[in-house]
């Protein structure tokens, strides 16, 4: 049935080289050149990136685990891991809650000062964290602008926990808010109208239509912030100044501890971080295939 | 240029299972074979999904075949880069160069092989009259229509002046409208220009309108290979029969060239045994008449068309076409009895 | 009649009072924009205050002091060339991520997001551990006579770590975007390879690989907890200003640290708007 009997045997021109070259090499070249690309970024992440991970986890085999171990379970260390925490906690609650109102603010609502509203939540990306430090000092710091008030309030900011914390909220102020202001942007409006059209009231259509939507992106963003959080250090440092016990986090415990060639707990303390950011990160990787998904759901 | 294709097979295998050539490969192109006369236009038509893009792409190089050889004027080119086969190829989507404009297009493919640019942009400039869009070469792509954008697309296609040119769903992507105008325009393009030409698509209207062979492709395999009037009038098998046409197809018993299925019968010309009987819609003639054979279910009318679905006794539901203002539709109600006549019909062996 | 129109026109409020509800709505967007204010606005504001508090001429005195200068030198100097240089292997890096298909790809491209959560000092840390002058790779190049760790190459190894992801996440998108029929395009029309990336490619991933470049560079001029650890921070060798105006402030010298810190901030806002509005301008045509 098929067309088989338009192909008989008819006699094949002889292959004219000239014109068409029967083993042609520019594919093999290309290959060639796609090998040797592939062969370029390979070295480039193991000479940046995956290398210096590998040795991180060598040396600290090599001090031993057990020395190790008991470095980073030692009071010191533990405190810093713990007040670090405490700094994350903080400024995912913060956050989620002006992240949201923040985003909502920018991407729904038209008023005066949306446009300052949206280049300051930027601002802290393009911002050295020592410097950020160094505005705080010269606010509120024992010879800063406002430091007569709070000596009369009795309120201690600098080299305290609320320096730590306000450090910590600057620097991760972008993550959550940018987060939900590009997906609510992305989803529009459509949803949300519906709701009103069939009468939903503004916190019913914020609860049920428009949150579900964001949940995605806000746990995203959360994550962010919590991995910012986490690793803060100049900001901490220049507000804190590392007291042991007072204001020292984990990673200027770990700074303080290898400056003191005190290896074992630093490279300790380097390696639980950098454990608990490829936790975070795994968690970031689910969360951005759940939103690549919702969002084509979406549109 | 004669093309000549011979027994083609192509696979794509599953890359997360593992590579190609396990049990799990599908078969995009199995086993087929055709010539294409020097000079013709010839339709790849077929259903979506039944390897017409990758035969289309296999003979411009852009696939590389598992078995089979192409031969361009009887010379071996199934190992020739893409680059060097000089062939023009008209993508569905244009495929146009966003940050080029149209005359750059246009004369891209001259620029690559080194023709002075005085000629380059003269030749470019041709081909845009040639195709109607005189004057648009300063423009960007995204700045024309969707039709506009497919004349560019084969302005640039036959600027190097190729001895081949494939287009692949050329009008899938622009309105039912331009599509009727660029089908006719082509057609008298090529006949202008000469130049061999293949192409896909899988409305046979397009196909029969424009072509002056079709090869019907159906799951990777060649199923016909004709003129349209070879096609429509001898569909060598049951799916040719089916898809080029709406038609009824009953499970039938073929005796003495006259195939039956319960009180319908047609003549045929199969050898006798179990058959499959096909039955075009306009192939058919009824009329009201109480000792009939069949019920009237239900008259539907599309445009200047009428078409009348109606329950034949022991073989099913059958749908035949009239023109609206046909003699036989008198008093054809539902619920009528009518005499069914089928004034022709093909019938294929089963197993 | 005025009721309907009126529910027409203001198609947007009635979405905004949908979501932040009544006259809470002013309230909560009134707490964030003081939340932001308080945050950002006011301290930054008083870090370019009391830069130029002592008079314009002391501010110039403190930030073309000889290491000051230096440290700035050096600062945007290792910037752009990080910026270059993540343009370059990013968007390979991209490429090859998005264009090739290899086992353990999907965990590869997970790893480019890791400099994103990990602390920069650990990353300081980590680069330190293998190529310090008493590892492995240190004592190699020690040989030869080449310092990694506490010279140079290991500002700009660290800066790389740290920047990694941005060329790569903004050019993948616009890699995966680009139609593959438009290459198929111009290699069926004889284009080479180059003539095909220059032609297709190029002046897609440009803007986008640019506008990451920028960013990158941006990032790296504020960059200190990585380069605490690798840079030895030598004066006029590895003294970068941010670790300068960490110095500063240790030093009791605030006001000069305000004042490097505004020139640093003057660059960031510079390469902040510059990447900014080269990625309005794409979107403006590509919204065309
Ligand atoms: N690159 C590919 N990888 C895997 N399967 C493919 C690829 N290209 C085509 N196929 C499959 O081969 C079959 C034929 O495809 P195609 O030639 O594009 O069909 P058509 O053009 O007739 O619609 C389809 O089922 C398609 O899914
Ligand atoms: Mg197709």
């Amino acid at each position: 049935m098929r067309a088989e009997r338009d192909v008989g045997a008819p006699a094949i021109a002889p292959v004219e080289a000239a014109k068409l070259d029967a083993r042609d090499t520019r594919g093999d070249r290309l290959a060639a050149g796609r090998v040797a690309l592939g062969a370029v970024v390979v070295l480039y992440l193991a000479v940046v990136l995956l290398g210096p991970m590998g040795a991180l986890v060598a040396e600290v085999s090599r001090i031993g685990i057990g020395e190790v171990l008991s470095a980073v379970l030692a009071p010191p260390a533990l405190e810093a891991l713990g007040m670090s925490i405490a700094l994350v906690a903080i400024s995912v609650v913060v956050n989620a809650f002006v992240g949201t109102i923040g985003a909502i603010a920018l991407v729904r609502h038209r008023f005066v000062g949306r446009g300052l509203l949206g280049a300051l939540a930027d601002l802290p990306l393009a911002v050295s964290p020592v410097m950020i430090g160094l505005a705080f000092l010269l606010l509120v710091g024992r010879e800063g602008v406002l430091a007569p008030v709070l000596e009369a309030l009795d309120w201690k900011i600098v080299y305290a926990f609320p320096g730590l914390v306000i450090g910590t909220l600057f620097v991760t102020l972008p993550y959550t808010m940018r987060e939900l202001a590009y997906v609510l942007e992305e989803i529009g409006t459509s949803e949300e109208e519906a709701a009103a059209t069939l009468g939903a009231s503004a916190w019913q259509t914020f609860w049920h239509v428009t949150f579900p939507n964001v949940r995605v992106a806000l746990g995203y963003g959360l994550l962010m912030t919590a991995a910012r959080a986490l690793g803060e250090f100049g900001a901490v440092l220049v507000l804190g100044g590392s007291i042991s016990g007072q204001t020292q986090t984990a990673t200027t415990f770990i700074h303080d501890a290898v400056e003191e060639r005190a290896l074992a707990g630093g490279y300790g303390m380097a390696l639980v971080l950098g454990a608990i950011s490829v936790v975070l990160l795994a968690l970031l990787e689910h969360l951005k295939h759940r939103r690549a998904r919702a969002l084509g759901r979406t549109k | 240029m004669s093309i000549r294709v011979e027994h083609l097979k192509k696979r794509f295998g599953d890359f997360s299972t593992g590579s190609a050539g396990s049990a799990a490969d599908f078969v995009a192109v199995d086993d087929v074979s055709f010539e294409v006369e020097s000079g013709s236009l010839v339709a790849l038509l077929g259903p979506s999904g039944s390897g017409k893009s990758t035969i289309l792409r296999i003979l411009a190089g852009l696939e590389a075949p598992d078995e089979g050889r192409v031969l361009f004027d009887g010379v071996d080119a199934t190992h020739v880069h893409a680059r060097a086969r000089a062939i023009g190829f008209v993508f569905q989507h244009y495929a146009l160069f966003r940050h080029l404009t149209v005359e750059e297009n246009v004369a891209f493919g001259l620029d690559v092989r080194n023709v002075p640019k005085a000629t380059s942009r003269r030749r470019a400039n041709e081909l845009l009259d040639l195709v109607g869009l005189g004057g648009l070469g300063g423009r960007y792509p995204s700045q024309l229509s969707g039709g506009q954008r497919q004349r560019v697309a084969l302005a640039r296609a036959l600027a190097p002046e190729p001895k081949l040119l494939l287009l692949d769903e050329p009008f899938g992507a622009v309105d039912a409208k331009v599509r009727e105008e660029l089908r006719e325009w082509l057609r008298r393009l090529h006949d202008e220009v000469g130049v061999t030409s293949i192409f896909v698509t899988h409305d046979q209207d397009e196909a029969f309108s424009v072509s002056d062979r079709v090869l019907v492709i159906h799951r990777g395999r060649l199923e016909q290979l004709g003129t349209p009037s070879e096609i429509l009038d001898e569909p060598r098998t049951e799916f040719v029969a089916g898809f080029v046409g709406e038609v009824n197809v009953f499970p039938a018993e073929v005796a003495n060239g006259e195939a039956r299925v319960g009180a319908l019968h047609a003549k045929v010309g199969a050898p006798d045994g179990h058959a499959r009987l096909v039955v075009r819609s306009y192939d058919v003639k009824l009329w009201r008449e109480d000792a009939g054979i069949a019920t009237v279910e239900r008259v539907v009318t599309l445009g200047d068309r009428v078409r009348v679905h109606a329950l034949v006794d022991g073989a099913g539901s059958l749908v035949a076409q009239f023109p609206r203002r046909s003699s036989l539709l008198k008093n054809v109600e539902p619920g009528c009895r009518v005499q069914v006549e089928v004034t022709s019909a093909r019938a294929y062996p089963r197993a | 009649m005025t009721a309907r129109s009126n529910a027409e026109g203001s198609e947007h409020v009635r979405t905004a009072d949908a979501l932040l509800p009544g006259p809470g709505q002013r309230a909560l967007r009134g707490l964030a924009l003081a939340y932001v204010l308080v945050l950002v606005a006011i301290p930054l504001a008083t870090l370019v205050v009391l830069a130029f508090a002592d008079g314009p001429p002391v501010f110039v005195e403190r930030v073309t002091d000889e290491v000051a200068r230096d440290a700035l030198v050096l600062t945007l100097g290792t910037g752009v060339l990080v910026g270059a240089l993540n343009v370059l292997f990013g968007t390979a890096t991209a490429w090859v991520l998005t264009r090739y298909r290899f086992p353990g790809r999907g965990a590869l491209s997970a790893l480019v997001d890791l400099p994103l959560a990990v602390p920069t000092l650990v990353a300081g840390v980590m680069i330190a551990v293998l190529y310090g002058p008493s590892s492995l790779v240190g004592t190699t190049f020690a040989a030869w006579d080449v310092e990694i760790v506490f010279a140079k190459p290991g500002i700009v190894l660290a800066l790389l770590f740290v920047t990694l992801p941005f060329v790569v996440r903004a050019v993948e998108p616009v890699l995966a975007e680009i139609d593959v029929a438009e290459e198929e395009a111009a290699i069926v029309l004889g284009a080479g390879p180059w003539r095909v990336f220059r032609t297709v490619f190029f002046p897609a991933l440009l803007p986008a690989a640019l506008s990451a470049g920028i960013r990158s560079t941006g990032r790296a001029i504020g960059e200190f907890g990585s380069i605490v650890v690798v840079a030895g921070n030598i004066p006029f060798e590895t003294l970068t200003a941010p670790v300068y105006v960490f110095g500063e402030i240790e030093s009791g010298a605030p006001r000069a640290a305000a004042a490097v810190s505004t020139v640093l901030l003057v660059f960031a806002l510079a390469l902040y708007v510059g990447a900014t509005w080269i990625e309005r301008k794409v979107g403006a045509r590509h919204a065309s």
